[in-house]
Order: C-alpha cells, then sequence, then structure tokens
C-alpha cells in the first residue's frame, strides 16, 4: 500500500488558506485518491494562526497532520513558517512565502519578530523554497491571489499533470476571480522553473 | 456521483436525501455550515432562528404536523435548546426529528468543552455519531428512520474535526416523503402531568426496544484484527485508533446511546486488553465498566483537548516523543484579532479609555478582551453581559453602574439580551448597554439574522427595530452612534453611564468584510509628520507596526478605515499614492 501523502497548509487567517487547501483536495480527488481535508473555521479565522491539513492515499483514517509527517508545508508567512516547522518530516519539502504579518504580541511591543527566519530553515533544512508571492500576486493583479501563487509553485514539484490543477481551479474558484487567479497560478507555476 | 464535502455539508445533504422539508438552526462553530448548505436546497425551508430553543421549537412543530425536520446547533447550543429536549423526548414525533449537536474539543472557537453524550442519557434520547463524511450523510438518513421507527427524537453528535474536515461522499437521490397525518392527540402532545407520567412509561419501554437496535444494527460494527487488544471507540477518534494501534480488533460505535451491551459483552470477551478510545468525558467507558467488564481508558488518556494519532501511541503504546529542537525559542504567539476596520475598534478604544468596568458577551468583538484593547471583564454565554452588569449593581451599588457598560453583539442581543435588557427595567437597574451593530452575524461567518432584515435565503424580510424594541420594554434613555465618531462616541458613554436609569446605545456600523463595505483607499504614514508618539498603536490594528524607528502601514492588512486618523493627532495618516491601490 503507497504511503499517504501529508500537507499541510500554514498562515494568518484571512490569508486564503482555505481556498488553496480545497484547490487541493479536488485534485486529489481528481486523481482518484481518498482525501481529507481539516479546515479551521470560527474565531482563529480572524487574523490567528490557521492551519489546514490535507492527506491523500489509497486510504486516509486522521484528517490530521502529525508532528514530523508532513511531507509538504505551504506556509503563506515566515513566522508560521517557522511556528509550524516541526510539523516537516526528515526530507520534507517547505515553500515559504518571505511576506511577514506581524502578530499582536510584535505589534504592542510584547514580543519581538524573529530575524533571518527563511535563512535559518534554509541551511537547517535543505528542500526549501522561497518567494515574495505578495509581489507576483500583485502583478497578477490583485494580492489575494497569493494562494494561487503558492499553489502554482507546490503544483510544479508534484507529478499531477498540469491540466488536472487548473481544471480544480475552474471548479472551486468563483467565475469572477477566476481569471486573476488562473494567472497567479501560471505564475507561480513558471517561478522556479 | 462521489463529491469531496465537508462533514456539515454532508449533513445537510443527508438531509436533503431524507425528505427533510423544515430546518432551523442558530449559528455556531462548527456547526454552522450544515444549515448554510441546507439552505441551498430549494425545496428545504430553512431559517436562522433567534436563538437554539425556538430553532428546536419550530422543528418539533413541523414534526408534529408530519414533516422531517432537522435543528442544527452547536454544542453549548443544546443547553438553550436543552428545555424542549427533555419534553419533546416524551412526547415523541409524528414526522422524523433529528438534532445536530457539534461539540468543539480542544475549545477551537468556544467558551467550554462539555461533552453532549451526557444530554443524550439525561434525556434518554438515542444518539448517533459519524466519523467520516459519508458517515455524516448516512448516520443522519439513517437518524430519520430510527426516529420515526422508535418513535423519538434522534440526536446526531459531530465534533469539529468531523464538522470541518472534507472527504469524499457518494451522492444520492431525495427521497419524496409525504406528510404524515397530523391528527390531535392531547394525550401524545400536552405535557400535563396526567399525560406525562404516561409517557414517562413509554419512554422508558422504547430505550428498553433501542438497547435491541442497538445490538442489531449495522451502525456499530466489529472489525476483526489481532485479538491481544480491543479498541471500542467512535466518531473521530476511531479514525485516530486505526492510524495509532493498526491491526488490532476494534468495536467501532455509531450508537453511542444506548449502547450495544450484548455486542460490546461479546467484544471483550474475546480480546486480552480492551482499551476505550474516546475524547472528553468517560461517556462509554462508564457504562462498560458498570457492565462489570474490565477496561482501560482514562487512566491513561486525558479528558481534556483532542486526541490525535500521536497523544495515543505516547500513552497508550509508550511510543517516545520526537526529538525536536525548535530554531527559535521564543516564537511569538499569534491570537485573533479584530480585523482591519472593524467597528469594534473604535467602541473598545472608547471603553479602555474611559477605563469602564465592561460585561463582554459572545462573537468576535469578544476580542476586545485581549490587548491591546483588553477592556472586557467578562464572557460566559450568550446574552449573559445584560444580566452581569445588573447583578454587578446589585452587588456593588449605582456608582459602580456608573463605571460599567454592557456589550452585546446584534444576532446575541436578539437571541438571549432581549429578556436581560426587560430585567434591567423590571428590576430598577440603571445599566448602560451597548449593543454592536454590525449588521450581520460576524463570527461564525456572516449569517443574517432578525435585526439584518434578510431571511437564510436572503429574501427581504421585517426588520427588528431596536430603538422601538428598546422603547417599548421601557426604556427611554436610546442613542445610536457611529463608533468611529470616536469623540462623539465617547461623549454619548459618558452622558449614559452617568443616568440614572437604564440606557441602551446601538453602535451602528456594519462589519468591514461585508460586500457592500468600502473605504477610500489605503494609508500610508507620512514620516516627517509622524511623532512616533505611538498612541495610533492604542487603537490596536493589525495593520499599523511598530518598526522602532518608525511606524509603518502594513499595505497587504490596511483597508483604508480611517480609525487611525481620528486618533492621530499630527496628520500622519495620508492616502496611499493610486499605484498601490488594492484591486
Amino acid at each position: 500500500m503507497m504511503k499517504n501523502i501529508n500537507i499541510m497548509i500554514v498562515g494568518v487567517g484571512g490569508q486564503g488558506t482555505l481556498l488553496a487547501s480545497r484547490v487541493l483536495g479536488t485534485v486529489a480527488l481528481k486523481k482518484s485518491f481518498d482525501v481529507k481535508v481539516s479546515e479551521v473555521h470560527g474565531m482563529s479565522q480572524r487574523g490567528g494562526s490557521v492551519v489546514t491539513y490535507v492527506k491523500l492515499g489509497e486510504k486516509v483514517h486522521s484528517p490530521l497532520v502529525e508532528k514530523g509527517e508532513a511531507d509538504i508545508i505551504l506556509a503563506f508567512e515566515q513566522l508560521e513558517a517557522l511556528r509550524w516547522l516541526e510539523y516537516l518530516r526528515d526530507g520534507g519539502r517547505m515553500i515559504i512565502n518571505d511576506q511577514k504579518i506581524d502578530p499582536m504580541p510584535v505589534i504592542t511591543g510584547k514580543a519581538k519578530y524573529p530575524e533571518n527566519i527563511i535563512q535559518k530553515i534554509q541551511s537547517s533544512y535543505g528542500n526549501v523554497l522561497s518567494l515574495n508571492a505578495l509581489d507576483i500576486a500583485r502583478q497578477c493583479g490583485n494580492i489575494k491571489a497569493v494562494n494561487m501563487v503558492l499553489i502554482g509553485v507546490m503544483a510544479r514539484s508534484t507529478q499531477i499533470e498540469k491540466e488536472v490543477w487548473l481544471q480544480s481551479m475552474k471548479e472551486v474558484i468563483p467565475e469572477k476571480f477566476l481569471e486573476v487567479n488562473l494567472k497567479a497560478f501560471e505564475a507561480g507555476y513558471s517561478i522556479f522553473s | 456521483m462521489k463529491k469531496l464535502m465537508l462533514g456539515n455539508e454532508a449533513v445537510a445533504r443527508g438531509a436533503f436525501e431524507a425528505g427533510v422539508t423544515v430546518a432551523t438552526a442558530y449559528p455556531g462553530t462548527p456547526s454552522t455550515e450544515i444549515t448554510e448548505n441546507i439552505a441551498k436546497y430549494e425545496d428545504v425551508y430553512s431559517e436562522w432562528s433567534p436563538n437554539e430553543k425556538v430553532a428546536l421549537e419550530v422543528a418539533i412543530g413541523a414534526s408534529v404536523a408530519g414533516a422531517r425536520a432537522i435543528c442544527s446547533m452547536k454544542h453549548v447550543g443544546l443547553n438553550v435548546a436543552a428545555d424542549p429536549l427533555f419534553t419533546v423526548s416524551y412526547t415523541g414525533v409524528n414526522g422524523g426529528l433529528v438534532i445536530m449537536v457539534a461539540d468543539d474539543p480542544g475549545m477551537h472557537s468556544s467558551q467550554n468543552e462539555q461533552d453532549s453524550r451526557l444530554y443524550a442519557k439525561s434525556s434518554k434520547v438515542p444518539m448517533l455519531e459519524p466519523s467520516d463524511s459519508q458517515e455524516c450523510k448516512d448516520f443522519v438518513k439513517e437518524a430519520f428512520e430510527i426516529s420515526e421507527k422508535f418513535d423519538c427524537p434522534v440526536i446526531v453528535r459531530l465534533t469539529t474535526r468531523i464538522a470541518h474536515s472534507q472527504s469524499v461522499v457518494e451522492l444520492g437521490e431525495r427521497v419524496e416523503y409525504k406528510l404524515k397525518e397530523y391528527k390531535k392527540d392531547f394525550n401524545k402532545y400536552v405535557m400535563m402531568p396526567g399525560m406525562a407520567r404516561k409517557r414517562h412509561v413509554e419512554v422508558e419501554k422504547r430505550m428498553a426496544a433501542l438497547k435491541e437496535y442497538a445490538d442489531a444494527t449495522g451502525l456499530n460494527r466489529i472489525e476483526w484484527g489481532s485479538k491481544d487488544v480491543g479498541v471500542v471507540t467512535s466518531g473521530i477518534a476511531y479514525q485516530y485508533a486505526k492510524e495509532a494501534f493498526g491491526g488490532v480488533s476494534y468495536l467501532k460505535l455509531g450508537m453511542v446511546y444506548p449502547l450495544p451491551e450484548k455486542l460490546i459483552s461479546e467484544f471483550a470477551k474475546q480480546v486480552k486488553t480492551l482499551y476505550v478510545i474516546e475524547e472528553l468525558e468517560p461517556f462509554i467507558e462508564e457504562q462498560i465498566r458498570s457492565m462489570g467488564i474490565e477496561v482501560k481508558g482514562k487512566e491513561l488518556l486525558p479528558a481534556i483537548g483532542e486526541y490525535s494519532v500521536r497523544l495515543i501511541k505516547e500513552k497508550i503504546l509508550g511510543e517516545k516523543p520526537r526529538n525536536f529542537t525548535p530554531l527559535e525559542d521564543n516564537i511569538p504567539v499569534r491570537p485573533p484579532v479584530m480585523c482591519p476596520g472593524c467597528p469594534h475598534r473604535g467602541v473598545y478604544y472608547v471603553l479602555k479609555k474611559l477605563k469602564l468596568t465592561v460585561t463582554g458577551d459572545i462573537g468576535c468583538y469578544t476580542l476586545g478582551a485581549l490587548p491591546p484593547t483588553e477592556s472586557m471583564d467578562t464572557c460566559v454565554c450568550m446574552g449573559a453581559s445584560v444580566g452581569m452588569a445588573l447583578g454587578m449593581e446589585k452587588a456593588r451599588g449605582k456608582d459602580f453602574a456608573k463605571k460599567t457598560v454592557a456589550v452585546i453583539g446584534d444576532s446575541t442581543f436578539v437571541h438571549s439580551g432581549i429578556t436581560g435588557l426587560i430585567d434591567v427595567v423590571y428590576n430598577k437597574g440603571n445599566s448602560t448597554v451597548i449593543i454592536l451593530d454590525n449588521s450581520i452575524t460576524g463570527m461564525t461567518g456572516h449569517q443574517h439574522n432578525p435585526t439584518t432584515g434578510y431571511t437564510i435565503k436572503g429574501e427581504p424580510t421585517k426588520q427588528v427595530d431596536l430603538v422601538k424594541l428598546a422603547n417599548a420594554i421601557g426604556i427611554d434613555r436610546v442613542r445610536v452612534a457611529d463608533p468611529f465618531d470616536i469623540k462623539e462616541f465617547e461623549k454619548i458613554v459618558k452622558e449614559e453611564v452617568q443616568a440614572e436609569e437604564p440606557s441602551l446605545i446601538i453602535s451602528q456600523r456594519p462589519c468591514a468584510l461585508l460586500k457592500h463595505v468600502k473605504f477610500e483607499g489605503l494609508l500610508r504614514i507620512n514620516k516627517e509628520r509622524c511623532k512616533r508618539c505611538k498612541l495610533c498603536l492604542t487603537v490596536g490594528c493589525p495593520a499599523i507596526v511598530d518598526k522602532g524607528d518608525f511606524i509603518e502601514v502594513n499595505e497587504a492588512l490596511c483597508v483604508g478605515c480611517r480609525l487611525c486618523t481620528k486618533v492621530c493627532r499630527f496628520e500622519a495618516f495620508e492616502k496611499a499614492g493610486d499605484n498601490d491601490e488594492k484591486h
């Protein structure tokens, strides 16, 4: 039996992690995997630290990814990359958007935002890609499309055909936002080629 | 057809396929999406009720009238609906009646982590518990069959990880359910002592019959593996146990009340060591132990919070925790915050400035208790702010009331704040209540309520007039104010807390996340004008950042609400250039 693939999408509530996980879930379903996507709703969505888990394989039981078992972590923000690092398995891949969003303890001066997060993660873990997805999304026409830039980066590093990703996006994303999101996906898809 | 569905969405589908025609709910995480999804089916009447008690009463009415009805709520909502629950257990049903309740172990978005299974036992109502989205759909359909067969409501219990996980569901067809005949039946539906005594006898007979059903139904199943270990489990805990224990034997319970005693005894006889894996209370464990069967459970696993595969592996299988050295010792926490542009921020800025005692309530605005606003003193349950303000006044006197306000959201006020406010008037309190009217039910993700003027299906309807309502119950001092007009708002709060009679302030400004809310464009800091006094940081906007040497506006977060400009004394916030505009 093939091993399940464990993916985590981490970020700050409001960054669009939910939509990213829904695209991912749809892709998995199209490839006839068993799949579970565990989401966060309610209070944490209001600017808190958020995580969604996507697990796929022949048979998925627990919807949660455990510490040290994530094959891929898609981090929408630097500090969140650092926070969830413990979940990455040895040799797992992390894709980091280099955006920074100060949490309230930093804003109020009670804590400091750690420095050089990406370099630190890169020097301890080889398999790390970082990019300025916010800039890319802005160039594509909407900074909210950061999520699809990152999905694009991730798509490139999987074996799954590009067409399946595009089709899944068309099913999940509302018509009026589709064009800019497809553009953002393409930009992410080609950045590390 | 196969579809990826949230547990909640699958419940909605199950209700649809079962021929439900009436669905009611009050929104509450993690149950909200059930009724949001049912509302998409044209053939089903659905409503956001003012609270869970009303929601259940409407569903009971529909059932008695012969329809299949479903009523959904979060765990604490069942406390509100407990009154009708305990007696509809006696009356029984006509059309099938299913009550969905979503528990929140780990308290992702709740004020406590009570275990609703105990309600099933104390109200003598059968309870099912699915363990993925497919079972959510199947169990809801089965629940309607049980409800009609045994003449009782059926509770289906979810937990957050079931309600909010998507998994694959095979869709079916809707059955056209024919309304059952409605017959006046005084002995069944009028619960006065004489009739209720007879109905209680029926309830006990029914529970005995349900015990037999539990032993026979396919909802409970044994999965034989190695007989060294046997695991009795249900719901999400089943999924964790399967991954943690692997190829042992499982008794997977789909019906968690009443328990299948014969099945449990047979299973227990055949395995060497018996475990119960269940989150929260030792509900199954205690019942098994009372059958005289030796079982392990809560002496190894906690009654607090959520479980995981790793937790089971460490606590029961003795696996060592994974070694991990963090790259940083102190990673700053990221608690949730009020959104940029949130109307509540203006209210809390004023309340903090005036150093008032603030009794609080349940909603996005509960975040006002956290730094930097830190201006909420209490939060207990829906509607508690109003009664607690009066209680404080009665304990500490009028002068204390002059330094106290209650804050409550528009939806929460209708849910259970109105009765508290009537108490204030009736019992001669001086309390000042602020309704934070943001034109929507915010925290649960924008549901309409009786103050918004729209139904769950977006149809226009009558709108509760809060001013007239307050006048009608005897409040003469009613003020309506914009919380972003900070000066005026402060003046009004000062006047009203001083008044020696009850007053109501309606703080009116729509939620910044509503689609029709538009601001004038983003801001940035003019570094020459900024004196770094940091007064702007006290509003607690996540978009305003202290960079040490200077203050910066995070353009990815700013929505341009301009609350900061009302606080800044040096006009240091200015409109960002057109090139920086958000699209």
